[in-house]
């Protein structure tokens, strides 16, 4: 009798039944309004129009323009991703989140470029700023991680700041605060664009970009490959999964935490070369790296597949929404675009697209 | 021996519960502003201008982030922006209304910051944590656009920046190009002194304690019968007001003038890095962590070149101000590692100390 209530009864859910009354509900809002643009009854000055109507007329108007802002946008939204993907990285192993990224992209591409500098051959260059990421995460290991173990997570995320701003000073006493540039030709990255004609019109697509979202790919795949093909691999995710757990099969937790950190590095290193390539490289960057955030918030902070997709939406919508909704406020709302879109998923998505659900609520 | 409560015997209930129950920590406290106030009439015009003016605006600022972050536990790196608010509204309302008194104006200037606070805080309500921290990036970001993006704001001027007007108290110049640092100095450290005082009787009181209840276990103080809604936003609504005073204070007592760079990420950082220092959690924390975060570049300008110079090595200053990226990086690090509650907690410690000496414990 009592399992009787417990069998759930076929037929429609109410959730499925809200969201197709809110899918009608906007098919009727767009026909609405369509037919009310094309009879004239509102137009270029009216507010609604400016705001829902007209940008989706210039889209088609010019579709080749469209095509280059999204193709922007997600070159821009896969290096948001790489960062996001250093981020992901160290929070699922260390539990840590390391809000010194952004400076570690930084500091690794002032090494190679620094170095090439100095006269080091650029392969032998890339090879020797590889191992300075490897002694940065021996020492962070060694000197910030191991005698802060157990401490609250906001202790460790303020911790990486001091790492931030340290990083910053030495990465400015050693190499100088000048914007250098990339030595992407050095490094057989290609050059030059290519122009398709796509709608009618053109559109150009710049071959860096073609290689920073391949090679992107390609670390990705690598990344998940190394996640659940090597032992290393799944010792990771066994600290990833719990840190008591792992230490009592026998994982070294200090080491885990060196490749993790050496892991995140090179993901960093690969990043700057790449940022690096389409402008130059600066302490600017590290400013940038705060976009990774929303990115992130959007993706869940412990999943790759989320930091991606996250990167992605925001990119695409950040450009977007800069070239087709930017002029009605006057321009540059880039700058923060991205974190109000962070804040509404925020309240209403706090976990991300993929992330666990662990917030709590009012 | 010399710091002892012996003998200090309590009469009343309110004496019981001062915030400082030893005659010698009272006599302590009017002896320094006692020498405070000594050192507007004593003081050269570099120490005041450049040292003690914005080492009491900055510990303001921070008092403001200590109390939403260090007594309540909502993290927010937002502070930058508040501060921003606070000196866009004292501008446009002194620039709208020049007759009435400046000072008035300057407190009023906060309550605007203190409602972009509450806005901004609403999702505070919904997450926690680093989750907070990026909504209040996006206060951060999105009003420092309006700064720059908004001529309304800076009164159309073709420069984008707001300068500070000529403006007197009792006749006497305190705002403006011809303010003396001394009248500027004494009106802001009257005002610390005000505001510091409103911000300790809040933290001791039921206020303070619904904040630090809501920082350990906001689950059981919701239990206790906290009302989470209306203690967090008042923790952002008033540390929005302090971070607001102290932003119009920077401009127009300080500065004389600010543009909208003045009021970005890292102002924010800068304050953020000064209570973790100082300690959370803790006013007078707030005034230590101010206090050496504002005076390491000052004091590494002084002592690194009197370090080298008998060496014949000079020091570029911008080297100096590596130096004191690196250190500072360095020392939160250690801090944080040695002492998690910051310089506040030496401070007791040592006066723990001083309470038993000669004795050990």
């Amino acid at each position: 009798m009592a399992s009787e209530a417990a069998v759930r009864r076929p037929g429609i859910e109410p959730r499925m039944v809200a969201w197709l009354f809110a899918a009608l509900g906007v098919a009727a809002l767009v026909v609405i309004l369509a037919i009310a643009a094309r009879t004239g009854a509102i137009g270029r000055g009216n507010l609604v129009y400016d705001v829902v109507v007209d940008p989706f007329v210039l889209m088609a108007q010019a579709p080749d323009l469209l095509v280059q802002t999204l193709w922007e946008g997600l070159v821009s939204g896969v290096l948001y991703a790489l960062i996001a993907l250093g981020f992901v990285l160290i929070f699922k192993a260390s539990g840590v989140f390391n809000f010194a990224q952004g400076i570690m992209v930084v500091f690794a591409a002032l090494t190679l470029v620094g170095l090439h500098e100095k006269g080091v051959p650029a392969l032998v260059a890339l090879v020797l700023a590889v191992g300075v990421m490897l002694v940065l995460a021996i020492a962070v290991e060694r000197v910030v991680l191991r005698p802060l173990v157990n401490q609250p997570d906001i202790i460790l995320f303020m911790a990486t700041f001091g790492l931030t701003y340290f990083l910053i000073g030495l990465g400015e006493l050693i190499f100088g605060g000048n914007p250098k540039q990339m030595i992407a030709r050095q490094l057989y990255l290609p050059q030059g664009a290519t122009d398709a004609a796509i709608f009618g019109g053109r559109v150009r697509f710049q071959h860096i970009d073609i290689a920073a979202a391949a090679i992107a790919s390609l670390m990705i795949a690598t990344l998940a490959v190394f996640f659940s093909k090597t032992r290393i691999g799944r010792a990771l995710r066994a600290v990833a999964d719990s840190h008591k757990a792992a230490l009592s099969v026998g994982i070294s937790l200090n080491q885990i935490w060196v490749i993790v950190w050496f892991t995140a590095g090179i993901v960093a290193l690969v990043t700057g070369i790449m940022w690096g390539a389409r402008s130059d490289v600066s302490f600017a960057l590290q400013i940038i790296a705060l976009k990774a955030l929303p990115v992130l918030i959007l993706g869940g902070f412990t999943s790759i597949p989320g930091a991606i997709v996250g990167g992605l939406i925001i990119g695409v919508g950040e450009k977007i929404g800069e070239f087709y909704w930017g002029p009605l406020l006057g321009g540059g709302i880039e700058s923060w675009l991205a974190y109000m879109i962070a804040l509404l998923f925020l309240l209403y998505r706090p976990q991300g697209l993929f992330g666990e659900k662990i917030i709590e609520r009012v | 021996m010399f710091y002892r409560e012996a003998g200090q015997f309590k009469t009343s209930y309110a004496a019981d519960m001062a915030v400082f129950p030893l005659r010698q920590d009272r006599i302590g406290l009017a002896a320094i502003i006692a020498v405070a106030y000594a050192v507007a009439f004593t003081g050269s015009d570099f120490l005041l201008q450049a040292v003690l003016i914005p080492f009491l605006i900055f510990a303001l600022a921070a008092i403001g982030l200590n109390l939403l972050t260090g007594y309540a536990g909502l993290l927010s790196l937002g502070t930058g922006a508040f501060m921003g608010v606070g000196a866009y509204a004292c501008y446009k309302l002194t620039t709208a209304f020049p007759g009435v008194n400046f000072v008035v104006w300057v407190l009023v200037s906060g309550l605007f910051s203190a409602g972009i606070g509450v806005f901004f805080g609403l999702p505070s309500l919904r997450i926690k944590g680093f989750y907070l921290a990026v909504a209040t990036l996006a206060a951060q970001f999105f009003l420092q656009w309006c700064f720059n993006r908004v001529p309304w704001l800076y009164n159309y001027n073709v420069s984008g920046a707001i300068d500070a007007p000529l403006r007197t108290l009792f006749g006497v110049p305190i705002v403006g190009p011809t303010a003396t640092s001394q009248t500027r100095y004494l009106v802001v450290l009257t005002l610390v002194i005000l505001l510091t005082w409103v911000a300790s009787n809040l933290v001791h009181g039921r206020i303070g304690r619904m904040w630090m209840a809501i920082r350990d276990m906001d689950i059981a103080a919701e239990l206790m019968g906290i009302k989470l809604l209306q203690s967090k936003l008042l923790a952002f609504a008033v540390s929005s007001y302090y971070c607001g005073v102290a932003g119009a204070m920077m401009v127009f007592f300080w500065y004389g003038g600010a543009e909208y760079n003045v009021f970005d990420i890292n102002q924010s950082f800068i304050v953020l890095f000064m209570i973790i220092i100082g300690g959370l959690g803790s006013l007078i924390g707030s005034f230590f962590g101010a206090a050496l975060i504002f005076m390491l570049p000052i004091a590494l300008g002084i002592i690194l070149p009197a370090i080298l110079d008998p060496f014949g090595l000079s020091i570029g200053s911008d080297t100096i101000e590596h130096l004191r990226f690196i250190i500072l990086g360095a020392l939160i690090i250690f801090f944080l590692i040695v002492e998690p509650h910051g310089l506040a907690r030496l401070w007791q410690i040592g006066k723990q100390k001083l309470r038993v000496w000669p004795f050990p414990y």
